[in-house]
């Protein structure tokens, strides 16, 4: 980081918008830039969100909690939740073995599968979700009676997400600790436990939260596999779909609420681990 | 131990990857080459053949049309929100990267905010802000508009075989243009996550020099700033386009389940849950996003090795 000049620069040619003024800044273009960005933003974020916030307003709050508590919309969120949760946990253990297997081991093809754990992230989840649903139930699985095929189609989409944040710090990790802890006598498995993992708890449970929320809104590949039916095998997501083919857009805009509070909160978490690993660096 | 893990790893990774994405090719082409170009380029049967004979080939050629739409409209929706998401990713990061301001990591958190957001929500958004019964819906059912479109005209009246007519529509909701907001709304992170730390880690030294030299705004943007951030820029570019044709969730709730609104991943949807058409059908359309996919991710490892390579013949220089 450089430090600020001794000399200030006055008569910056740039926004005199009272609360957004630019300090020491020389460069041109700060009114134009910024203008556009907020202009654009405001259009297609700030004011949809705010529609739709204020039409969560205009329910009362008698509405809100009948739709949010009623059977269907509850058996949505624990489908949604619950297969979200599973995938998580089923990426954030394998993530974690494929992120060590790619740093710390060379293997023929090592380069082409690293390719691969990017693919969920390229590839349109309608394709994924026809592609899993047909392997499925030519597997001899029936997708209307359970739902393990949501959690599979959801394990895909989450992949490379505990993968991608674990890899970098693995690979920036110092072996010093490492190999003063073999120096001492612990075993491989014992090394791992208390020196290396620690390390990367961080950046691993950042990754499992992504997943976990990426997860919870997924529309695209679950309606494929998923049985569809209210009360046992619809996500949340559908819910909302439903609801809105019925033209019930206070029900909808009620369970998206939730849906967006939950986003959030995960949000909020994520930043909240970075947080606290600066905090320890 | 290190090959039972790797062992496990590779199997993971197959079960997972490889074998879905080879699924769509087997099955896309579980009828034959021949089914599976039919599926895009049915031509017209002759009408003189009584109707019971050419049954199925005006079914094909009906759907190959509309496959046809469909492509053609994510083209179309695609090739409108990649620039404007790539002027406001330059725009946005040259905001955040190159001044302080208060209120920065707030702007930073609002772009990040369609990825946690669901695309179903997003949708939904929207239906609120433009629907009948919306915030704006009175002046969204009566707004008119044009949109291009682009018809084969062969070169028989002109050198210039694609003729362009202006559509009038009207109204927002359940039309392209809803479908075009919404996925300005998805993909427009793309570029600017990708330029605002390639920007913040270039710092403003170049630029200032540049200023000091005498160079304008736009200036110092087109010869400093450009040349240094046109990876970074592709990178961002090559994302946003292949979120904008993959992108399902959002399109489906605004388009409403019109024919006319199709997209490629809503063909895909809508072929399969139509089983008359065959299981090859929706998997021939999978195919083309299959092949989008893998497009995507060879430019995104060749921009990632050109860049690598310009920034160590730079640091050598």
């Amino acid at each position: 980081m450089t430090r600020a000049p001794a000399i200030s620069f006055s008569g910056a040619p740039s926004s005199r918008w009272l609360f957004l003024r630019p300090r020491r800044n020389v460069l041109p273009g700060f009114g134009i830039a910024m203008g556009y960005t907020l202009l654009y933003l405001s259009l297609i974020v700030l004011i949809p969100l705010a529609g739709l916030l204020i039409k969560a307003g205009q329910l009362s709050s008698g509405e809100f909690w009948a739709t949010i508590s009623s059977p269907q919309v509850v058996a949505a969120y624990r489908v949604s939740l619950g297969a979200a949760a599973l995938a998580a946990v089923i990426n954030g253990t394998f993530g974690l073995l494929v992120a060590w297997v790619m740093v710390r081991y060379t293997f023929p093809l090592r380069r082409f599968f690293d390719a691969l754990i990017d693919v969920p992230f390229a590839l349109p989840t309608a394709v994924a979700g026809l592609t899993f649903a047909d392997l499925y139930s030519s597997a001899g699985f029936n997708y209307a009676t359970s739902n393990a095929g949501i959690v599979v189609v959801l394990t895909f989409v989450g992949l490379p997400f505990v993968v991608r944040t674990v890899q970098p710090v693995l690979q920036e990790l110092s072996s010093d600790y490492e190999e003063a802890a073999r120096s001492l006598g612990a075993s491989r498995f014992y090394t791992f436990r208390r020196v290396i993992f620690p390390q990367l708890l961080p950046a691993w449970l950042a990754g499992l939260a992504l997943a976990f929320a990426r997860a919870i809104g997924e529309y695209g590949s679950v309606i494929f596999i998923a049985g569809n039916i209210p009360g046992q095998s619809q996500i949340a997501p559908m819910q909302i779909v439903t609801k809105l083919d019925d033209f019930r857009y206070a029900e909808a805009t009620a369970i998206a609420v939730v849906l967006l509070a939950i986003s959030l909160t995960i949000l909020l978490a994520i930043n909240g681990i970075e947080w606290w690993t600066r905090r320890r660096m | 131990m290190r090959y039972v893990l790797i062992i496990i790893a590779i199997v993971f990774l197959t079960l997972f990857v490889i074998v879905p994405l080879a699924n769509v090719m087997t099955r896309a082409l579980s009828a034959g080459v021949d089914a599976y170009v039919r599926v895009f380029h049915a031509p017209e049967p002759d009408t003189s053949i009584p109707f019971r004979e050419r049954r199925q080939e005006t079914r094909e050629h009906a759907n190959a049309q509309k496959t046809w739409s469909a492509i053609r409209m994510t083209l179309g929706i695609a090739a409108v929100a990649v620039p404007l998401n790539m002027l406001f990713g330059v725009a946005a990061a040259w905001a955040i990267a190159k001044f302080r301001f208060r209120g920065r990591a707030l702007l930073i958190s609002l772009i990040d905010l369609p990825f946690s957001v669901s695309p179903v929500v997003a949708g939904l958004i929207f239906v609120l802000l433009f629907g009948r019964q919306g915030w704006l819906g009175e002046w969204a059912t009566n707004f008119t508009w044009s949109w291009p479109t682009l018809s084969w005209s062969g070169f028989e009246q002109s050198l210039w075989p694609i003729a362009v007519q202006m559509e009038r529509h009207v109204g927002i909701i359940f039309t392209p243009l809803a479908m075009l907001i919404a996925t300005v709304f998805v993909t427009f992170p793309f570029v600017a996550r990708t330029l605002i730390p390639l920007m913040e880690a270039q710092g403003t030294d170049e630029e200032l020099a540049a200023a000091t030299l005498g160079a304008g705004g736009w200036q110092i943007f087109r010869r400093v700033t450009l040349p240094n951030i046109k990876w970074g820029l592709l990178y961002g570019v090559i994302l946003c386009s292949a979120r904008a044709m993959g992108e399902f969730g959002a399109v489906s709730v605004v388009a409403g389940h019109l024919d006319a609104n199709n997209t490629i991943p809503l063909r895909v949807e809508q072929l399969w849950m139509e089983p008359a058409h065959g299981v090859h059908a929706a998997f021939a359309v999978a195919s083309i996003l299959m092949l989008l996919a893998i497009v995507t991710l060879v430019l995104k490892t060749a921009v990632e090795w050109a860049s690598r390579a310009q920034s160590v013949t730079s640091s050598r220089a």
